[in-house]
């Protein structure tokens, strides 16, 4: 009773104009109170504080939710809406109910299972690559030595140059079945030149897609791997630890997060591959290097038919839609913190 | 070296040195070797003989100009990625901010499903965007393909905004606001020095990627708005030897981005990480 009165009358007087929530008891200046909060982060929230900025960050978060909101859901319905109709840009005036026709046509063309195989086969050999060879390259270069800088700037450079221009270099000047360097390399050692992309167009692909991808995985897990606990690989070594004990038990626990996040965004950019096809191979010979990705765009403006290239549009969203769920499993509790 | 303690699952630095430059010089070898073609002439370009003793020559480089107006396609990637990544970090930087600071029950949800509209293939959304540029008059313009990069590249931008701005502590801001800052004071004086690092990061990814966007470029600029990627992409069929002037536009298209990232890596690989990796 006493205390309380006490404090009321220490406090009155020397509130500051707005400071209703002193607490009893205390009522330090403005300066005081500052340190105070910065010296105990897990002091409670007061509502009075975010009365007046919680609103307003909604209206913040507003512009980024509406414009990729509209951005998704503006070509999806007109992708459903174009599904359901005959729609080919050779005839036009033709825009019928096509009920599921342009599903039927899409799921049943031969090409389409093969797209679907060459996407995953393209999406899951590149990951595997970037990773394995990635950690092995990251380790080779973890440690100092002369020209470490320079080896670095060389091993990066890849992840800068533009899809077309990569596709065109490996298309031309390496995998050229007569001037190109590859072929050259095997005529060097007594071999039959091979013509990459005729003979193993999807491999081809594949190399072109990991050679710009790879600098991307060793540049996170050469990043990672300077935060390494250099006193627990020690200490484990006077264990007679090995060497590829240290690497099983200390070093990769220690890469799944960054294996993590180079497994999500490969994966994203890697589910719609089209420049190293387009500027390449074209998808062919055949069907051999068609993903999902070119076949639709096959249909729409090889074939000119918007229906069915509608109905796989949705098909790869449903994909991508798999896959996304897929990744959240594996890998977003993964990045929880 | 001068730590006693090193990670000795490599092998002997003499090894590991000459293992690492090989490996080095093999990835960096195709770049190299574009480099070296571009200024040969076209007859050279194709013989083993002259792989490296050639007297250089820089008529490819003025013969991709005048064949092709390189300096149109160079102005248009320029201010595509450019404006792109202002616009995009304008609208990103807010929803981090908003989601960073001022969680809700829904934003692990929002989050998601941004990362989940990049996953979208492009071609799923060709036809209906197509149509749209058409119709409003924006199909083969600057401003059309502005648009179509800010909204590809926005989800990423405020994934990693977002992990850089998790990573400040909310009790400084708090504690300018029960200072009496308002927003604009906080952001100035408080949040901005902060995430300058975030920011650069974001911007810099979002500017190379811009810049080698190749799918919307191709499918949706010509003669008029078309990049660099798109200029390098009507060199795929061309008649009679070419590998020299190819290499040179090549060269051309590539090397303001590989210099600028190679300036910048450092500071692009922690914004690649989402703060997932110290």
């Amino acid at each position: 009773m006493r205390t309380s009165t006490d404090a009321a009358m220490v406090s009155a007087p020397g509130a500051p104009l707005g400071t209703t929530t002193a607490p009893v008891g205390s009522a330090p200046p403005q300066q005081g109170a500052r340190v105070l909060r910065l010296v105990k982060p897990k002091a409670p929230k007061q509502p009075e504080q975010h009365a007046m900025h919680r609103p307003l960050a909604r209206l913040l978060l507003a512009p980024a939710v509406g414009t990729l909101f509209l951005w998704m859901i503006v070509p999806l319905l007109m992708t459903i809406y174009f599904s359901f109709i005959r729609y080919n840009l050779m005839q036009p005036g033709e825009h019928g109910f096509a009920g599921l026709m342009n599903y039927e046509f899409f799921v049943t063309d031969p090409s389409f299972m093969t797209a679907v195989m060459n996407t995953l086969l393209l999406l899951g050999s590149v990951i595997a690559i970037t990773v394995v060879v990635g950690i092995g390259v990251a380790l080779l270069v973890n440690e100092p030595f002369p020209g470490r800088g320079i080896v670095r700037v060389l091993l990066i450079s890849p992840f800068f140059v533009m899809p077309t221009v990569n596709a065109l270099l490996w298309k031309h000047m390496m995998m050229n079945p007569i001037y190109g360097v590859l072929a050259q390399v095997s005529k060097f050692f007594g071999a039959q030149p091979i013509d990459w992309l005729t003979d193993y167009p999807l491999f081809s692909v594949i190399v072109m897609v990991a050679w710009q991808w790879l600098p991307f995985a060793v540049l996170i897990f050469i990043t990672a791997l300077q935060s390494m606990n250099r006193e627990q690989l020690e200490a484990a070594r006077m264990d007679g630890a090995n060497a590829f004990q240290q690497f099983r038990f200390l070093v990769l626990p220690h890469l799944s997060r960054p294996i993590a996040v180079v497994v999500m965004i490969e994966m994203i950019f890697l589910l719609s591959v089209f420049a190293e096809i387009f500027t390449t191979t074209g998808g062919g010979p055949g069907d051999a290097s068609t993903n999902i990705a070119f076949l639709i765009f096959k249909q729409a403006l090889l074939n000119f038919d918007v229906g069915v290239a509608s109905a796989g549009a949705l098909f790869a969203v449903l994909l991508a839609n798999v896959a996304a769920i897929f990744l959240i499993r594996m890998v977003g509790k993964n990045l929880e913190r | 070296m001068s730590a006693p303690i090193t990670l000795r699952i490599a092998p002997a630095l003499a090894v590991r040195t000459v293992a690492a430059w090989l490996v080095a010089l093999l990835i960096f070898f195709p770049i190299a070797f574009m480099l070296l073609t571009s200024f040969k002439t076209e007859l050279q370009a194709i013989s083993v003989s002259t792989m490296w003793h050639f007297t250089p020559t820089l008529e490819n480089y003025t013969l991709v100009q005048s064949r092709s107006d390189y300096l149109l396609y160079a102005k248009n990637s320029v201010i595509t990625s450019v404006v792109s990544t202002l616009l995009g970090l304008l609208i990103a930087a807010p929803a981090a901010y908003s989601m960073a600071f001022f969680p809700s029950r829904r934003t692990k949800d929002i989050l998601m499903w941004m990362l989940g509209t990049k996953m979208m293939p492009a071609v799923g959304a060709l036809v209906p965007v197509y149509v749209l540029a058409q119709s409003s008059s924006l199909l083969d313009t600057r401003l059309g393909l502005i648009i179509v990069f800010t909204l590809s590249n926005l989800p990423l931008m405020v994934w990693m905004l977002y992990s850089h701005f998790k990573e400040i502590p909310p009790d400084i801001l708090e504690a300018c606001r029960m200072d009496g800052a308002n927003l604009w004071d906080e952001c100035r004086h408080v949040l901005l020095p902060l995430s300058l690092g975030g920011l650069a990061s974001t911007g810099l990814l979002c500017l190379v990627l811009s810049w080698n966007e190749a799918f919307w470029s191709l499918n949706l600029t010509a003669a008029h708005a078309g990049t660099l990627a798109a200029l390098i992409a009507s060199y795929s069929s061309p008649e009679g030897l070419f590998w020299a002037k190819l290499s040179a536009a090549s060269v051309m298209a590539i090397a303001p981005i590989v210099v600028f990232g190679w300036f910048s890596q450092k500071q692009l690989v922690q914004g690649l990480t989402f703060g997932a990796v110290k």
